[in-house]
């Protein structure tokens, strides 16, 4: 862009600026979690592992994270299921409805997530009578999980286009054959893709979660909440944080790796 | 595709999801708001079903809910202004000034705190805003008094948890800007103000309105980061998880989450005009 070069530096100083304002916060956290105090005061006088060593044994923390673990694994493949559906449904046929269709997709994440979580809650518990639990937790994030799928699968079909398809059938392939081996490798990297923002999204899931969860369990991220304003949890609490940042880094770099094009990263939350 | 019953296959496609979010998610909003016009027995806290206006009464006429609405509302605009105004240089600066390598490297930067932990951030703006936490270091240090846990601390928190949002769109929309646009701009003596002004911003400006889909929403839901920094006060989410809650009133709750929903759809409404809908 031809722009002054004036300009160009003091977007340089605002881009540096904010990046670090991004990351000051949770360096601090880092540093913490390695800080003998187990307050948040500043600066840090001595380092100790000691607080690593008693979260690695911290029942409770593992307990949710296991929790997590599986909610997340279940709500992904059912939004993997009805997500690709949908997208399906949506490029490859014309038919009436089909933005009511869209916004439907969205919705759950375009409403605040109280408002999801209440109306799950309330579905749940008053209309159909169920104890809160693993299978509600599952529900509710697979429903608004949907949408990251759907939004990776239905931005492939548009690239790729149905000729591909179309020389397949017309070779005598059968319809799963021709799905078999050149629809899906064609969206497999965008199913990988979706599948890892799902669980991704699942994982951090709070609002939500609180409403559906129940009162014996715990995910990871209520697991955390609840032990936040416990004084005597603190380092634990600090050292699960800084664990979870530290984790945040692969993701990004197992998505990078499938589709080169990071936009597709965040995009759909 | 062969087009063999292109109907059955239609329908083999969209029945499983539209059940799922057909008659589980909008059912369940829709009983959200039946519940919203019943009432709560006040001694047995059973809900009566019987229709009523009662809870919206409650909640259009007792101040601390209004002040509570329009306090959440006040913070989902700040909130978005200050992701816009924050976002858009550094989404300028990857899209159009830095080379591929750095704007690779800038967008791993960028989206790694988005897959932080929600929690984690916070929680990390606690240990800032904390007594002796780096903000009131820092304040003491130029003479000034820390804001501590408050409304400031929720704003700021709030902002950060949500930028991502308002920083991908921007730059995915510059990014569909081409570049000759902007030379053909300056070729005829746009300065760059003028070429910021008159050909970028009509490309940022849906952009925004995209991001600013989830920064609004997101903050009109928030309850976990006020409990977090915000002190002693609340915004609507507080509300509604309370009554959902410890006072277990379903119908006053319902009533409440009634006040984003409609907030969301004027919104949505108002963005689609934008164009933004398309870029979500």
């Amino acid at each position: 862009m031809t722009m002054s070069r004036s300009t160009r530096i003091v977007l340089r100083i605002l881009t540096v600026v904010i990046l670090g304002l991004i990351y000051v916060p949770l360096l601090l956290v880092l540093v913490n979690s390695f800080n003998v105090s187990n307050t948040f005061a500043w600066p840090p006088r001595e380092f100790t592992l000691e607080w690593w060593r008693r979260a690695a044994e911290s029942q409770g923390a593992l307990d949710a994270l296991w929790v997590s673990v599986r909610v997340g694994l279940a709500a992904t493949v059912i939004a993997l299921v009805l997500g690709t559906m949908i997208a399906f449904a949506l490029q490859r046929f014309a038919f009436y409805g089909r933005d009511v269709v869209s916004l439907l997709v969205i919705l759950p994440i375009a409403l605040p997530g109280i408002v999801t979580g209440i109306a799950l809650n309330n579905a749940f518990r008053t209309i159909f009578g169920w104890q809160l639990g693993f299978v509600t937790i599952v529900i509710a994030h697979a429903t608004f999980c949907i949408v990251t799928v759907f939004n990776n699968v239905i931005a492939r079909l548009r690239r790729t286009g149905v000729s591909l398809e179309q020389a397949s059938a017309d070779l005598g392939a059968s319809r799963f054959t021709t799905f078999r081996l050149v629809t899906f490798p064609m969206i497999r990297s965008a199913l990988l893709a979706g599948a890892l923002l799902a669980f991704a999204l699942s994982f951090d899931e709070i609002v939500v979660t609180t409403f559906t969860a129940g009162a014996n369990l715990q995910t990871l991220p209520i697991w955390i909440f609840n032990n936040l304003f416990r004084p005597n949890q603190a380092p634990i609490v600090n050292v699960v944080a800084a664990a979870l940042i530290l984790i945040s880094v692969v993701p990004v770099w197992l998505a990078q790796k499938l589709s080169g094009d990071a936009e597709s990263l965040g995009a759909g939350r | 595709m062969s087009t063999r019953h292109p109907r059955a296959r239609l329908a083999l496609l969209l029945g499983p999801p539209m059940l799922w979010l057909g008659v589980a998610y909008l059912g369940a909003l829709a009983a959200l708001f039946v519940t919203a016009l019943w009432t709560q027995n006040g001694f047995t806290g059973q809900i009566e079903r019987v229709w009523t206006l009662d809870s919206f009464k409650t909640l259009f006429t007792v101040e601390v809910y209004r002040t509570i609405a329009l306090r959440t509302i006040a913070v989902a605009v700040l909130v978005t202004v200050i992701d816009a105004v924050v976002a858009f240089p550094i989404a300028v600066y990857m899209s159009k000034v830095a080379g591929p390598g750095l704007r690779r490297f800038l967008l791993v930067a960028v989206l790694m705190p988005l897959w932080a932990s929600y929690l984690v951030k916070a929680y990390a703006w606690r240990g800032m805003f904390s007594e002796g936490g780096l903000v009131s270091s820092a304040f003491e240090a130029v003479g000034l008094k820390s804001p501590g846990y408050g409304l400031t601390a929720t704003v700021v928190t709030l902002s950060y948890l949500w930028l991502p949002y308002m920083i991908l769109p921007i730059y995915a929309g510059l990014e569909r800007l081409p570049d000759s646009l902007l030379e053909a701009s300056a070729d005829l003596g746009g300065r760059t103000l003028q070429t910021l002004r008159r050909i970028v911003l009509p490309t940022v400006v849906p952009a925004m309105a995209a991001g600013s889909i989830f920064t609004f929403s997101l903050t009109l839901g928030d309850y976990i980061a006020v409990r977090i920094v915000g002190g002693t006060n609340q915004l609507l989410g507080n509300v509604v998880y309370d009554n959902v809650g410890a006072a277990n009133n379903l119908p006053f709750a319902a009533a409440v989450a009634t006040i984003p929903v409609v907030v969301m759809v004027l919104y949505l409404a108002a963005v689609r005009r934008t164009g933004a809908m398309e870029s979500l």
